[in-house]
């Protein structure tokens, strides 16, 4: 039991043609930049856009299929969808908007189980603020709100659009570590749509790469971030330093874009077009891949210094180095990378 | 100054907005809900037509439809009603003449409710009826109550189409308007006078009164700007 989602549909400069599946119970996040066709993807399963052509099941039951003419209403399958804005009715108190979710008839879903309002209230911890009006909540307390709304509906399928995107940093936090305290609760599958490469990783356990409309990359969000097999992936999911490659031996590769010979320690395949360096990865200790640079520029943030440098005589492009706020950089002379750190990567 | 006329245009603007606002609001609700651009500019031009037409314009088609031998007269007719020169039919010309405003007020009003609110609905479950009661035309309301007053005032001042087809008949289809024509018509200034300063008093207080209105629904969900 699970979501199958195969479909397309074309704009005048863009089109999205995607198909991925989620595990029973399972949180699957779409990774993507603005305008690859993740939100669209979420709003064809919602009911919301119709696609050209394709078909989407959830747990057997079918929600669009063109091929048989099937085209289920939004109302008609049961899929919930917190908006980047949650959406909160604003003439209705937190418990109205919560009350109006009901479903009249008991249906399958796997949220609030037979849960009064009262009951999500409290779990929720909006007891006190039952009376009030969205705009009287805080941000935190518009999320909560608008989940209890979801949960009552009880459905089958959880949909994040972005859910926290428009919060400052330090909001966005502490309403990650509460979204998923809250979802534990959830027993259905969830979709969370992001472009965001750290609440991807925390959040879900699969990740769907999206670029243009296409997937790129799928699997596990660990092994995706460690190793993201195509340049594409690598560039989002943070990977800073991309560039293509020629082989010079079993193990070891020029990067024409940095100027610089490497050894990635394992046989470089003629699939290899590209390499990537993930710019925490650089070291100023090591004997492997050692060379000297020349700091162009500094960066400092709160708890970091990012750094443009170019290696060797400085005749190769720059690259992104990250390290901790302690570190002398202006003194660097030489930096090493470890040849496990090295990703491989082929151009699709 | 005889009362009546007052009475009469009292009469009539209150039943007429009563058909206004129901008839414009449903078709500004079916327009916007209607697929196709091109449909609903069409719509667009043909109902907001009486409000850029001469009001003379307007009763030439009602009397046109409505006239004793015509169609829609003859119609009426077989059931014993005599619509033209009649009080109704000062409500009818109201009413023709009032729902481009009650109709574009409408249409504007649900346009700037966000469409968010109602996919948000729809991915709860709810039934478009519910969706339309309970969440669009409650967002809508402070533009539909503007809308309706507008129509009210503007049913309240109806002339031209009036006298096409209900008449100047005195205790009848007499209307403030209708009878400020016949006082100056016949030389009695000081009751037109009177009628023109109700009229003008009336209709102040009831414009006046949308942007007190719309200032007060505004801010009902709205906090104070906080910094």
């Amino acid at each position: 039991m699970s979501l199958s989602v195969d479909i397309r549909k074309r704009y005048k400069n863009f089109s999205l043609e995607v198909a991925f599946e989620t595990a029973p119970g399972e949180t699957l996040a779409l990774l993507g930049a603005s305008g690859s066709g993740k939100s669209v993807t979420l709003k064809c399963v919602a009911g919301l856009l119709t696609p050209d052509e394709g078909r989407i099941v959830l747990n057997g039951r079918v929600l669009f299929d063109s091929a048989a003419r099937v085209n289920l209403r939004p109302q008609a399958r049961h899929v919930g969808y917190l908006f980047q804005s949650y959406a909160l009715f604003p003439n209705m108190t937190v418990r109205q908007n919560i009350e109006i979710a009901r479903r009249a008839e008991t249906g399958g879903g796997s949220g609030a189980g037979g849960q009064t309002t009262d009951d999500l209230l409290r779990r929720m911890e909006l007891t006190e603020q039952a009376d009030q009006y969205p705009v009287q909540l805080s941000g935190g307390q518009q999320q909560r709100a608008a989940l209890a709304r979801i949960y009552a509906y009880e459905p089958e399928l959880l949909l994040l659009d972005e859910p926290f995107s428009a919060l400052d940093t330090y909001l966005r936090e502490n309403m990650q570590a509460e979204l998923l305290r809250e979802m534990r609760g959830y027993a259905g599958d969830v979709v969370l749509v992001t472009h965001s490469r750290d609440e991807a990783y925390k959040i879900a356990r699969r990740l769907v790469i999206l670029d243009a409309g296409r997937p790129v990359a799928c699997g596990e969000t660990a092994a995706l971030f460690h190793d993201p097999v195509t340049a594409q992936a690598a560039r989002i999911t943070g990977c800073k330093n991309i560039s293509p490659i020629r082989k010079t031996g079993d193990t070891t590769f020029f990067a024409e874009a940095w100027g610089l010979e490497l050894d990635a320690g394992r046989e470089v395949l003629p699939a290899h077009t590209y390499a990537g360096i993930r710019a925490h990865d650089f070291g100023l200790k090591g004997s492997m891949n050692s060379f000297p640079i020349v700091v162009e520029d500094v960066m400092e943030g709160p708890f970091d210094k990012n750094v443009l440098f170019r290696a060797g005589d400085g005749g190769g492009g720059r690259l992104w180095w990250i390290t901790d706020k302690g570190a002398d950089v202006r003194e660097a002379a030489a930096l090493s990378i470890a040849p496990e750190h090295i990703l491989l990567l082929q151009e699709k | 100054m005889v009362l009546t006329p007052i009475l009469i245009s009292l009469k009539t603007a209150s039943v007429a907005i009563l058909f206004t606002f129901v008839i414009g609001t449903a078709l500004a609700y079916a327009v916007n809900r209607s697929a196709s651009e091109r449909l609903k500019a069409a719509l667009d031009a043909v109902l907001t037509l009486p409000l850029v037409l001469p009001p003379t314009v307007a009763g030439f088609f009602l009397l046109y439809l409505f006239g004793v031998h015509r169609p829609l007269g003859v119609l009426l007719g077989a059931i014993g009603v005599k619509l033209v020169f009649s009080w109704p039919a000062t409500v009818l010309a109201a009413v023709v003449i009032a729902l481009p405003l009650m109709y574009r007020s409408a249409r504007a009003a649900f346009d700037q409710v966000d469409p968010i609110y109602l996919q948000a609905a729809r991915t709860i479950g709810l039934p478009e009826s519910k969706i339309a009661m309970k969440i669009l035309f409650p967002l809508a309301a402070p533009g539909l109550t503007s809308g309706g007053i507008l129509s009210f005032s503007r049913g309240l001042g109806e002339f031209g189409a009036t006298a096409m087809i209900a008449g100047n008949i005195a205790g009848v289809s007499r209307t403030m308007p209708l009878a400020i024509y016949s006082a100056v018509a016949g030389g009695r200034m000081e009751d037109a006078y009177e009628y023109v300063l109700i009229l003008v008093i009336v209709s102040f207080l009831f414009v006046w009164s949308i942007s007190i209105f719309s200032e007060t629904r505004a801010g009902r969900y709205r906090l104070k700007e906080r910094g």
